[in-house]
């Protein structure tokens, strides 16, 4: 027994499993509470209270929901391909999750620190355009087709420029691991050298998570609901959760790559991952805060957004950075 | 040890998508294994070192490529095979011939032991990191081939654009046509003789909502508009 | 290499996650089917026209431009982490790469050929 707990194997494997169980579960009740705390923001941006019956000040009020949700009807339409249809909503919930796997939430506290970090998050959230796809098509319902095909028709094209928005980041860093982009953030988080470039990635951001001002595609006044017209239930859910969970990740890897991660004054190194989540609920205010701001997009112009504009620019960012940096070297 | 079990694992993974790819009826089903098939694959670049391959694999392949493929896949009508029965016999038969082919070439390659496993230590090369051995390699051994990619990318791009015009400035005119008639009231008598006269009319002779936005290049040429790369095939 | 074993973790223990939330949901669900609730949803209408239309091929261009543009971001990488031992030499070369894929793209602006009409 004793030689089995010195195992280093086991003890990656014991330790792994312990910080994804911590993040997975704080990770669920975030989302769950992120979406009571959109609908109380929301609220307030329009003059009410948002939902404050269920619960002092309405804070049970998730639980209800989730409660609510598995307890509903499931309609699964009479055409529909039954096992894409099922696959889907879990291509929503797992990239997003997994995409969690690198970021550094506090000095010792990554769940694993790959060299290639950074391409692991835009793997999967090239694996994300799946879920739409999938989900849109496998309803066998015209509007839930239109919506999934112009929809990941959006994803693929800003997926793009958020790539291409985080290289001047990898040119100042020199590496694709999370970890180190964040030590290399000690003494000035990276949004002052690459204001361009954070613009940009939120942006990207917003238009990937399929966000306010860009969620024509399934938006309620529009194409009914786009391409998770025909889901119900729990199956509903998780793409819900998916979305949220996209969000937050998205958010978490804008704090790691632009605004230093778990770097911050007057904390001890065991307490820093209070400057990560504070950082990130600023992010995630700021995401809320658009959707309640701004009039949605229209097809055509979301589109020319992510072509005409932000691609040129994120290049343009590439060559100015590249230059910067050489005559800053060689002055 | 552990990494043989998860050589094993992921090539069994591999092997079982590519068979089903062929063997599935339907074609996203099968697009969907192929998917299965490259990120099983980018696990056994991941097994080898190779980071970056392996995630350059599943950003690339499996995201952008196969993306690709299931737009075309999903929202092209697939009716029945048109082929007739000479030819399904003919492609069946090269498929056999091919098949033992590689069969036989695979067979003595196994027998005379080539290629049976990493030859440098594993550990050896991990240090510099894979996607900074590549930088330096492709950016000063290897710059010429790289200069030369920028140009496939060139070539490629004018390429598609070029086909994808000539289809849409034929389907042009039917969809400005369609384009008018949506802007004008129901009561119109130029939509009701252009209703009576689409596939799907709803009854009472008024453009049905959903037809006024569905996607239909053209009924005007006579048969469908097939995206470049499906006419080759059938 | 080892390092990658969290990652596979994780990626068990969402498809865990996300079957038994699913699994749960068809245990507590209740299930009342007619017709009505199996046809497809079109705003209370009936269904008019097959669901499988043929599409616009500004969706083929637009994944093709896609991939093309996802290759060279891929380019841009190894270069971005090792820009500081390339030099000068590695900034022209790159912008030789982005230059060239840029005509590339004048092109496609030139040909309108991602004008998305409303």
């Amino acid at each position: 027994m004793k030689d089995l707990l010195q195992n280093p194997d086991f003890q990656l494997v014991f330790w792994s499993f312990v910080k994804i169980f911590v993040i997975l579960n704080g990770l669920l009740g975030v989302v769950s509470y992120m979406i009571l705390a959109e609908r109380k923001v929301a609220g307030r941006m329009q003059g009410r209270p948002g939902p404050n019956r269920v619960g002092p000040a309405g804070t049970l009020q998730p639980i209800a929901d989730v409660i609510k949700l598995f307890f509903k009807e499931e309609f699964i339409p009479a055409a529909a391909n039954k096992v894409i249809f099922n696959i889907a909503p879990a291509l929503a919930v797992i990239p997003a999750l997994v995409s969690f796997s690198i970021v550094p939430i506090g000095p010792n506290f990554t769940v694993t620190d790959l060299n290639v970090g950074l391409l692991l998050f835009l793997a999967m959230s090239s694996i994300g355009v799946y879920a739409v796809t999938l989900g849109g098509w496998s309803s066998n319902n015209k509007y839930a087709l239109l919506g999934g095909l112009r929809s990941s028709a959006q994803m693929i094209s800003y997926e793009l420029a958020m790539g291409l928005s985080t290289i001047g980041v990898l040119m100042l860093t020199g590496s694709l691991s999370m970890v180190e982009i964040v030590k290399a953030q000690q003494n000035l988080p990276f949004i002052l050298f690459q204001p361009l470039a954070f613009v940009i990635f939120m942006i990207t951001a917003l238009a990937e998570t399929n966000r306010a001002p860009f969620d024509l595609p399934e938006a309620e006044a529009e194409l009914v609901a786009g391409f998770h017209t025909e889901y119900s239930s729990m199956k509903f859910g998780l793409f819900f959760l998916g979305e949220f969970t996209n969000v937050i990740t998205i958010c978490s890897i804008a704090t790691t790559l632009f605004l230093g991660g778990w770097n911050g004054p007057w904390l001890p190194d065991s307490l820093k991952f209070i400057w990560f989540f504070a950082k990130l609920a600023v992010l995630v205010f700021f995401f809320m805060w658009v959707r309640w701001t701004f009039p949605r997009l229209r097809y055509d112009q979301l589109m020319n957004l992510g072509w005409k504009i932000l691609l040129p620019l994120s290049l343009a960012n590439v060559l100015v950075t590249g230059l910067a940096m050489y005559w800053l070297q060689n002055r | 040890m552990t990494a043989q079990i998860l050589f094993a694992a992921l090539a069994a993974v591999l092997v079982v998508s590519s068979l089903l790819v062929i063997l599935h009826r339907n074609p996203v089903t099968s697009a969907l294994f192929l998917v299965s098939a490259f990120c099983s694959l980018a696990g056994i670049y991941l097994t080898l070192h190779a980071e970056f391959l392996g995630m350059v694999q599943v950003i690339v392949y499996a995201g952008a490529i196969m993306v690709l493929f299931l737009f075309v896949i999903m929202y092209l009508n697939l009716q029945h095979d048109l082929e007739t029965g000479v030819q399904t016999a003919v492609r069946r038969g090269i498929g056999w011939i091919a098949g033992a082919v590689l069969l036989a070439e695979a067979g003595l390659l196994v027998s005379k032991r080539w290629a049976v496993g990493p030859i440098a230590p594993p550990e050896a090369v991990a240090t510099p990191g894979n996607t900074q051995a590549i930088g330096i390699a492709l950016y000063t051994r290897y710059l010429f081939p790289f200069e030369i990619t920028s140009m496939v990318l060139l070539v490629a791009m004018v390429g598609a654009i070029v086909i994808a015009r000539s289809r849409r400035e034929r389907g042009d005119e039917a969809t400005v046509r369609r384009v008018r008639l949506s802007a004008l009231p129901d009561s119109d008598p130029r939509v009701r003789t252009a209703a009576l006269a689409e596939p799907s009319a709803h009854p009472e002779g008024t453009l049905a909502k959903g037809d006024r936005e569905t996607y239909e290049i053209s009924t005007s040429l006579g048969g469908a508009v097939t995206p470049p790369g499906e006419e080759s095939s059938r | 290499m080892r390092e990658y074993i969290p990652v596979l973790m994780f990626v068990i223990v969402a498809i865990g996650f996300a079957g038994v939330t699913l699994g749960l949901s068809q245990i507590t669900m209740p299930i009342r089917r007619n017709a009505r609730k199996m046809a497809p949803y079109e705003c209370g209408v009936e269904p008019v026209g097959s669901a499988r239309n043929r599409f616009h091929v500004k969706f083929y261009l637009v994944a093709l431009l896609f991939i093309l543009f996802d290759i060279e971001a891929v380019f841009l990488y190894p270069w971005a982490v090792t820009f500081r031992q390339l030099g000068l030499y590695g900034l022209i070369e790159m912008g030789l790469f982005i230059l060239i894929l840029f005509i590339g793209y004048v092109y496609l602006l030139g040909k309108r050929a991602l004008e998305w009409e409303s």
